[in-house]
C-alpha cells in the first residue's frame, strides 16, 4: 500500500509544484492521474521513486519512508519501482536486448559489470518480457531502429524486466498516435490486471482516461481536485471536466 | 541524373556529360597524395642507397623509439588527469567538496589554456617539479623528526637530479593535454540525453553502471576521434622536450647536424620520420570517424 500525505514540492527557483496531496494507493491498483499541462503530475510521480526530493509531506510504501530513504535503501527501492516515460529514454544506439536487460541491473552487484556479461537466466526473462508486449522479433535491432510505438513497449518490457512491485507511467502514450497509444495502454491494462501489479499512470486525452481508468485522480495547480472512479468520470458534466482539465480539454476519438 | 528508362537516349548531352565526369574525376583527384607518395619512394629509395641517409636513420632510430614512447606514456597520463578534471568539472552541487573540486578544475583548464606549450615544458620540469621533491623532502625529514620515519627514507632521500628529463617531459606533456582531453570528455559526456540518464537513476543503477551501460556506449563515439587527433599532435609536439636534450628524433636530428653539418639530408630524414608517422596515424583516425559515422547510420 502507498501513503501519501500533505506531500508539497517546491523547487528551488520556488515553484510550487504540489500543494499538500494527500492519497491511498491499494495493492494492485490502476490510478491514473489527470490535469493539464503544468499542474504537477511529473512532479507528482517523480517524488515517488525520489527522482525529485519532496519538500514536505510523508510518502509510505509497504512501510518503507521514502522521503527518508538513503542512497542504498532507495536503490533497493527504485528497482522495484518500474518506470515508464513520455519519451521512452531508452539506450538509442544499444540494441533491445542491451536495453531490456538494463532493467536488471539494479540487481547486479555494480563490480560484476566490470567483468560479467548478462546472465543466461536474464538473457531468457528478456526475452518473455518481449514476448509479452508483443516485440520479440526486435530483440537484436537498435533501439533507434524501431518505431515510438515499440521503443515505448520496449521502455514497458525494461520496467517488467524490474520485477517491480509498482509501475510509474508519466504520460507514457503522449508522443503515440491514438491507435498505438490504446495498444500501450492495453499492455499496462494487462499488466495491472495479470500481475495484480500496481499502476499509477498519468493521461493527458479524456478518452482514454475513459476507456483505462479505474480510479483518478485529478490535480491543478498542485492541488487534488477530483477523485473519483471511472462511473464518476462518464457522469462528469463538460464545465465540470473543463473546471479540472481547462480550456485545452482534448477528446480523443480512436 | 539517370536518364529515364522510356525516353530515348540524348545522344547529343551525353558527350559533355562524359567529359564532365572526367575533368571532375581529374580535378577531385587528390594529387596531394600522389605527390606525397612519390616524395616518399624517392626518399626510400635515397635512404636504400645512400650511405649518408642510411647512417642519418640508424643514427634516428633511437629517437623514434623514445619519441614513441614518450607519446605513448604522456598519453595514458594525460587520459587519466583528463577523465578526472572532466568528472571534477561536472560535480554538480553545493557541498564543500565540488564546489572545490570544479574550481580546481576549471582553474587549471585555464591555466594551461593560457600557457604556451613550450613554457610549460620548461616551468614544469625546471620549476613545478624541482619545487615538488623539495616538498617532499620536508614532508620526509618533518616525519623522521617526529619519529615516524627512519633517517634513510625514501622521501627525504629523494633528489631533482634522480627525476630523469624524458619523466620530466613526459610530465609535462600529461599536464598540458590533460587539459585538453578534459574537454573532450567533457563534450562526449554532456551530449548524453538527461532522460536517459533519469531512467538510468529510475532503474536503480549505481553510478558506475550509468557509466558503462548508458553514459560510455554512447559517448566513446563523441570522444575517440578527437582524442585520436590529440594523440597526433601530441606526438608532434613531443618534439618539444628536445629542449630539456631528450634523446628523441628531433633532439638527435639537431646532434647529428651540428656534428657533420648534413643538415637538408638531416632534417629531410627528421621530417620524413614525422610524416611518415603521424600518416599513418591519421589514416587509423579517418578509419575509426568512419567506423563510428557508419554504426550511427545503421
Ligand atoms: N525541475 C524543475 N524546476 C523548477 N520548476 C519545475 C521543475 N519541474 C517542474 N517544474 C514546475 O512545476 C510545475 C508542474 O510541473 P509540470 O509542468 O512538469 O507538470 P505536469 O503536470 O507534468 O505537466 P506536463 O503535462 O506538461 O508534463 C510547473 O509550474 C513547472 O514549471
Ligand atoms: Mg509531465
Amino acid at each position: 500500500m502507498l501513503q501519501i500525505e500533505n506531500l508539497t514540492k517546491i523547487y528551488d527557483d520556488g515553484t510550487e509544484a504540489l500543494t499538500d496531496v494527500s492519497f491511498t494507493v491499494e495493492e494492485g491498483e490502476f490510478l491514473v492521474i489527470i490535469g493539464l499541462s503544468g499542474s504537477g503530475k511529473s512532479p507528482l510521480l517523480r517524488c515517488l521513486n525520489r527522482l525529485g526530493a519532496p519538500t514536505a509531506g510523508r510518502i509510505s510504501w509497504n512501510g518503507r519512508d521514502i522521503p527518508a530513504a538513503d542512497q542504498s535503501d532507495l536503490r533497493e527501492i527504485r528497482r522495484e519501482i518500474g518506470m515508464i516515460f513520455q519519451h521512452f529514454n531508452l539506450v538509442k544506439r544499444s540494441t533491445v536486448m542491451t536495453n531490456v536487460l538494463s532493467g536488471r541491473l539494479g540487481y547486479t552487484p555494480p563490480a560484476w559489470s566490470l567483468i560479467n556479461r548478462f546472465r543466461k537466466a536474464d538473457k531468457e526473462r528478456a526475452i518473455r518480457a518481449l514476448e509479452r508486449v508483443g516485440i520479440p522479433d526486435k530483440a537484436d535491432n537498435r533501439a533507434d531502429e524501431l518505431s515510438g510505438g515499440q521503443q515505448q513497449r520496449v521502455g514497458i518490457a525494461r520496467a517488467l524486466m524490474q520485477d517491480p512491485k509498482m509501475i510509474l507511467a508519466d504520460e507514457p502514450v503522449a508522443s503515440l498516435d491514438p491507435v498505438l497509444a490504446h495498444s500501450i495502454l492495453g499492455n499496462l491494462e494487462s499488466i495491472n490486471q495479470e500481475d495484480k501489479m500496481t499502476v499509477i499512470c498519468s493521461l493527458h486525452f479524456l478518452d482514454l482516461v475513459q476507456r483505462y481508468a479505474p480510479r483518478v485522480i485529478g490535480l491543478r495547480d498542485g492541488v487534488i481536485v477530483f477523485e473519483g472512479d471511472s462511473q464518476d468520470i462518464r457522469q462528469l458534466s463538460d464545465e465540470r471536466f473543463k473546471d479540472i482539465y481547462g480550456e485545452e480539454a482534448e477528446r480523443l476519438s480512436a | 541524373m539517370s536518364a529515364q528508362p522510356t525516353a530515348p537516349p540524348k545522344t547529343s548531352e551525353a558527350t559533355p556529360l562524359v567529359q564532365t565526369r572526367i575533368t571532375d574525376r581529374l580535378a577531385n583527384f587528390p594529387w596531394w597524395a600522389l605527390f606525397l607518395a612519390l616524395l616518399g619512394v624517392l626518399l626510400v629509395y635515397s635512404f636504400a642507397t645512400d650511405a649518408t641517409y642510411q647512417n642519418i636513420i640508424v643514427y634516428l632510430s633511437a629517437g623514434v623509439r623514445l619519441t614513441i614512447i614518450v607519446t605513448l606514456v604522456a598519453f595514458s597520463f594525460s587520459i587519466i588527469i583528463g577523465l578526472i578534471t572532466a568528472f571534477a568539472q561536472m560535480s554538480e552541487g553545493s557541498n564543500i567538496f565540488s564546489v572545490i573540486a570544479r574550481n580546481l578544475a576549471t582553474l587549471y583548464v585555464q591555466i594551461i589554456r593560457g600557457i604556451p606549450v613550450i613554457v610549460l615544458i620548461f616551468y614544469t620540469a625546471l620549476v613545478i617539479i624541482p619545487a615538488s621533491i623539495n616538498l617532499l623532502n620536508a614532508l620526509g625529514d618533518w616525519m623522521v623528526s617526529m619519529g615516524w620515519l627512519a633517517a634513510d627514507n625514501a622521501l627525504s632521500s629523494l633528489t631533482s637530479r634522480g627525476i630523469s628529463f624524458v619523466i620530466r617531459g613526459i610530465i609535462a606533456l600529461a599536464i598540458n593535454y590533460g587539459a585538453f582531453s578534459a574537454e573532450v570528455f567533457r563534450g562526449g559526456i554532456q551530449s548524453i540525453d538527461k532522460g536517459q540518464l533519469e531512467a538510468s537513476n529510475a532503474l536503480g543503477l549505481s553510478w558506475f553502471q550509468t557509466m558503462r551501460y548508458v553514459v560510455m556506449p554512447q559517448a566513446l563515439r563523441r570522444i575517440m576521434p578527437p582524442l585520436g587527433n590529440d594523440f597526433i599532435s601530441m606526438l608532434k609536439e613531443s618534439s618539444l622536450v628536445s629542449v630539456l636534450g631528450v634523446g628523441e628524433i628531433t633532439q638527435l636530428g639537431k646532434k647529428y647536424s651540428a656534428a657533420t653539418f648534413l643538415y637538408p639530408q638531416t632534417y629531410n630524414s627528421v621530417a620524413f620520420l614525422y610524416l611518415s608517422i603521424t600518416l599513418i596515424l591519421s589514416m587509423g583516425v579517418k578509419y575509426m570517424e568512419r567506423r563510428m559515422a557508419v554504426s550511427e547510420e545503421t
